[in-house]
């Protein structure tokens, strides 16, 4: 491991600049504890029953994929913000483990339901995506 | 308290998962994060308050990402993004269900 992070374009979890290592892990580190908090404060706000749709989850993914493409399309040399926002705050604030657990469990119980969950995840997760960063990259 | 511990498991996670992408190239590292943190999910599903709020909500939370997945997903090619979602949520459901069934 070099004290140096590479400079790398295709993974947005990687920082678009070299910056240090240390600080990158602290940036990231705060930046995952704002951004999770988030996501509870949002799971606490919408509760849902066992064989509901998980609306929480569905909603702080699909916000925080428009907000990323926003972010790597309008800004896609930020040092810090990439990290920051990017990899930290919106890396946290979305979540891929509760989407799959939220999937098994509905599967069990409401299967239609499952099956929404995951087309609505896929579609509209993308599409937002796709969404912010063509508006991130028309603002640039 | 419980908030707390949401924003300590966070901690650990979200920096761990920048070091995974350092590691391992392209979107591989997403994949392997987010395979890993659903694993992880389901062996912690069982537990409930403090503990889950630590390591379910916290620290898989912040591991895995959604946004990463779907900025990732949509620059892609067609071919290679069609492969990288039906892997990412196949793969992630079977670990999760794995890590359901060996604690269930």
């Amino acid at each position: 491991m070099t004290g140096t992070e590479d400079v790398h374009t295709t993974d947005p979890d990687l920082p678009p600049q070299p910056v240090p290592l240390g600080a990158l892990l602290l940036v990231v580190a705060a930046g995952g504890g704002i951004g999770s908090l988030a996501r509870y404060g949002v799971a606490v706000a919408l509760p849902h029953g066992r064989s509901e749709l998980p609306l929480s989850t569905l909603l702080v993914n699909v916000v925080g994929c428009v907000l990323l493409g926003v972010l790597v399309g309008g800004w896609p040399d930020a040092k810090w913000l990439r990290p920051f926002l990017g990899t930290g705050v919106l890396g946290g604030f979305t979540t891929f483990s509760a989407f799959a657990l939220e999937t098994d469990r509905l599967v069990d119980r409401a299967p239609v339901v499952g099956m929404v969950y995951v087309a609505l995840s896929l579609l509209l997760g993308l599409s937002g995506a796709a969404l912010g960063l063509r508006l991130g990259s028309r603002g640039r | 308290m419980t908030a707390l511990l949401v924003v300590l498991g966070a901690c650990v996670g979200a920096p761990l998962r920048l070091l995974v992408s350092r590691a391992v190239p392209d979107e591989n590292g997403t994949l392997v994060v987010n395979v890993v943190g659903s694993l992880l999910l389901g062996l912690f599903a069982g537990l409930s308050g403090h503990p889950y709020a630590l390591l379910g909500v916290g620290f898989c939370g912040a591991f895995t990402t959604y946004s990463t997945f779907a900025v990732e997903a949509v620059s892609l090619r067609a071919r290679s993004s069609l492969r990288y979602v039906a892997m990412s949520v196949a793969l992630c459901c079977l670990a999760c269900g794995l890590g359901l069934a060996v604690t269930g």
